[in-house]
């Protein structure tokens, strides 16, 4: 062991910058990261062996106690549970003889729920030794159960492979891409090289102020102006940073998936386009692990690119010098938000920031730092390629351009669409061919559920702002149940736990929505679940825990009506009962419980 | 204006919340003028002897005694209010709850380093003890508690800014010190 954990931490020269890539080599070669690891690594980067324990038992994908031969990680996430998880749960458990959270006692096998795994658009999804299995039914678990029984590779186990890349000898997935429409922008025609080529011929004050002119905004969910923040960090004076935001964590997105499968080289580009112009010479991508079936690829076209001299020293012989490595995440949704991002990428825990000062101020490494959604960067591209007032002529006036979105749940097509900014709620519906409609979760989790009375609202910044998600949620789902609870499950586990609000209210909401889908409610919870959502919003200190009460409040605020058949209509009622309080002492004891009422 | 009529207990608690309501101070002649006393231990008052405005309790509940308490509480107050963390949230005392009642027992009379005279090995069950509670509940569990103030206990001038208000149905006064625990 110690041999081959000295080799792991000096493949990373020893730096703790880059603990979370040892972290997954060691749980990747030993099957966990056992505390007998932790020490070796501890002397080995000089650091204490609490600062290990820290990042390691921070996400989900590192274990302290070994996982089987076979991990299988299932997506529990609500779209999966619309379509079949329960099922292919139940045959995973009758199939190995365990339950979800155990291991076979040979060692072989064990089962695991994770979050969305951004496939929404194939599920049942899961990950088995980080190897994507997606359209689960009983049969193929009997199969692939059968398959570890006899030892099979896991990438032995299938040979169909998806469409495009995801066929390429690089990948061989079965994944699809499910690009149902695209746009002029993002997954139009992509000729690579050719806006870098004319950015390097640019000011790079000017590559900002086209960018600005474009009104691009954010795609990751927040929707700021990206000329602005690349302003801003230009404006920094010292060495800076340029990270792509690839974590995609938000449940029902899996736009970037399909940029990062197909436009991989754009991606780069735009990052190289954006160091160019604020003056950074490293890039980082941050990329979740759940996409490590994607490493090969992504890893070989930074190569492709090197070789081509797109990427690297004096690029296309402008003098221009930038590199991008890619940091692999290990299972955290709170590492989205770009300041927890950092952390991560630096090693840590993902425990968001306190802002002030801003990445752009103090990002990575400490040193002024940009942060974009992969769609942003590709956008930027095509800005530059094509200029500002093309651009701009798409969409609405506020929200410029195109839009990436993944449409998952009850339709007849999920998928991906680019679609331009400003079409309405109902045109997105025929589009993906959806009737019966209950509700539109849009944004994911973190945004809003609205009512069919609000299928004419746009999707656009200043209306429906979205980082892509859009779940269908046909009438026959029961929305608290098969939805909001699901969701408030989601957002319990992956509070980071630093605010004290969003660490226990969470928890405190999952319970309450939890008793009123029981049917034990009563009408003073919803008046609770309300005022205590608005205690969260105010007091954290990043988007997860202001957000992640939005499926309780847009669906009271929207759905009331669920709510009303649901609960009692009491003010007060105790479930305390005290001959089932006193039982167990009076037994102890040995003393008959003498109850007077 | 009659005098508002005040009742309090302590429960599950270490007495620490009625300190902190004499730590008012020379105040406590005002209060003495605003209200009359009921059922506590501020006068020795066993039982209710009349309906009473409010009722301020701490601690939580650990055994039957302290339900029984609580319900008469509930039935002869027209306010209760939940004084302190034990009250509110089981306090101290609640470290208990992830540990099963057996073991608590057991560690108390049988095991535990103080237990050296309990030769006969007996864990107390007269028929006149409280019976020992699976867990130890916050009052809003088991009836519905009206307002609450929080601390460790809660500062003398919130307790006091608190009674006022509510007898005299002003604002209260809450500046930022009083909520403010660490
Ligand atoms: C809890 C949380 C999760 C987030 N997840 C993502 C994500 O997966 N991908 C992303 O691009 N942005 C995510 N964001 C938004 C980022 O913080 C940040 O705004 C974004 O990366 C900025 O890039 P953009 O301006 O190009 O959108 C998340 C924010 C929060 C609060
Ligand atoms: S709001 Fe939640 S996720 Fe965000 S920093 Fe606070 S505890 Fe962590």
């Amino acid at each position: 062991m110690k041999d081959k954990i000295l080799s792991i931490v000096e493949n990373y020269e020893r730096d703790p910058g880059r603990l979370m890539d040892i972290l997954l080599d060691v749980q990747k070669a030993f099957g966990c990261v056992s505390c007998e690891a932790i020490g070796l690594i501890a002397s080995e980067l000089k650091i204490s062996e609490v600062d290990v324990v820290q990042t390691r038992s921070f996400y989900h994908f590192f274990t302290k106690e070994p996982v089987g031969k076979y991990a299988v990680y299932l997506n529990n996430s609500v779209v999966s549970g619309f379509f079949g998880m329960k099922e292919v749960a139940d045959e995973f458990e009758k199939q190995t003889g365990i339950k979800f959270g155990q291991k076979t006692a040979d060692g072989l096998i064990s089962l695991h729920y994770t979050a969305c795994i951004g496939m929404s658009d194939q599920e049942p999804a899961a990950l088995i030794n980080s190897v994507v299995f997606t359209e689960l039914n009983r049969e193929k678990v009997r199969k692939i159960v059968a398959d570890m029984r006899e030892g099979k590779a896991v990438e032995a186990m299938f040979s169909q492979y998806g469409d495009g890349v995801n066929a390429h000898p690089l990948v061989k997935s079965m994944v699809k891409n499910n690009i149902r429409k695209t746009g002029k922008v993002t997954l139009g025609e992509y000729t690579p090289g050719k806006g870098l080529a004319k950015a390097l011929n640019m000011e790079s004050k000017a590559i900002i102020q086209e960018v600005k002119d474009s009104n691009l905004r954010g795609r990751g969910g927040a929707g700021f102006p990206t000329g602005m923040k690349w302003d801003f960090c230009a404006r920094e004076n010292d060495s800076k940073y340029v990270l792509c935001n690839a974590d995609e964590g938000e449940p029902g997105t899996f736009k970037d998936r399909v940029l990062l499968t197909e436009r991989a080289a754009m991606m780069f580009e735009g990052m190289t386009i954006a160091g160019y112009a604020i003056g950074a010479k490293e890039g980082v991508l941050y990329l979740r692990q759940e996409y490590v079936y994607l490493k090969n690829y992504v890893e070989n076209v930074l190569v492709e690119l090197r070789n081509k001299n797109l990427l690297g020293k004096n690029i296309l012989g402008k003098g221009f010098d930038f590199d991008i490595r890619v940091q692999f995440g290990a299972g955290a949704y709170v590492c989205g938000e770009e300041s927890a991002l950092i952390e991560s990428a630096e090693g840590k825990r993902g425990e968001p920031r306190n802002r002030p000062p801003f990445p752009v101020q103090k990002g990575y490494k400490n040193k002024p730092t940009i942060v974009n959604n992969v769609e942003t960067y590709c956008s930027a591209v095509k800005i530059i390629e094509n200029g500002a007032a093309w651009y701009k002529a798409m969409g609405t006036t506020e929200s410029a351009g195109t839009k990436l979105l993944s449409i998952s749940g009850d339709c007849k097509n999920p998928g991906v669409y680019e679609i331009e900014w400003g079409m309405t709620i109902a045109e997105m519906l025929e589009m993906v061919g959806a009737t019966d409609v209950q509700a539109v979760q849009v944004a994911g989790p973190s945004g809003i559920c609205i009512p069919p009375a609000q299928f004419n609202r746009k999707i656009a910044i200043e209306d429906l702002p979205t980082g892509g998600s859009m779940i269908v949620i046909g009438k026959n789902r029961d929305l608290l149940k098969d939805v909001v609870l699901n969701f408030m499950e989601f957002f319990e586990d992956e509070s980071c736990g630093s605010c004290v609000t969003c660490r226990s209210f969470n928890m405190i909401l999952r319970k309450q929505i939890e008793k009123v889908v029981e049917g034990h409610g009563i009408k003073t919870d919803i008046e609770n679940m309300t005022a205590w959502s608005e205690i969260i919003r105010k007091t954290t200190r990043c988007g997860l825990g202001q957000t992640s009460s939005n499926p309780i409040t847009t669906t009271i605020k929207n759905f009331r009506e669920l709510y009303d058949k649901r609960v009692k209509d009491v003010d007060y009622q105790s479930d305390f009962d005290m001959h089932k309080a006193v039982a167990e002492s009076c037994e102890v004891v040995g003393r008959i419980p003498n109850i007077h009422e | 204006m009659s005098k508002a009529i005040v009742a309090t207990a302590s429960l599950a608690g270490c007495f620490g919340c009625h300190m902190s309501i004499l730590d008012i101070d020379d105040r406590i002649l005002k209060l003495i003028e605003l209200v009359e006393f009921n059922k506590s231990p501020i006068d020795d008052i066993k039982t209710f002897t009349k309906q009473c405005d409010v009722g301020i309790i701490e601690g939580g509940c650990c055994n039957s005694e302290n339900v029984e308490v609580l319900k008469q509480f509930r039935k002869n107050c027209k306010i209760l209010i939940s004084l302190g963390e034990c009250a509110i949230m089981g306090g101290l005392p609640a470290m208990r709850n992830g540990i099963p009642v057996k073991e608590c027992l057991e560690e108390a009379y049988l095991g535990g380093p103080t237990v050296g005279l309990n030769s006969e090995k007996i864990i107390p069950n007269d028929d006149e003890l409280p019976m020992i509670l699976d867990k130890v509940y916050p009052l809003h569990e088991i009836v519905k508690i009206d307002y609450y103030l929080p601390g460790c206990p809660p500062r003398a001038d919130l307790i006091w800014n608190a009674v006022v208000a509510l007898l005299t149905g002003d604002t209260m006064n809450l500046p930022y010190e009083l909520v403010k625990f660490d």
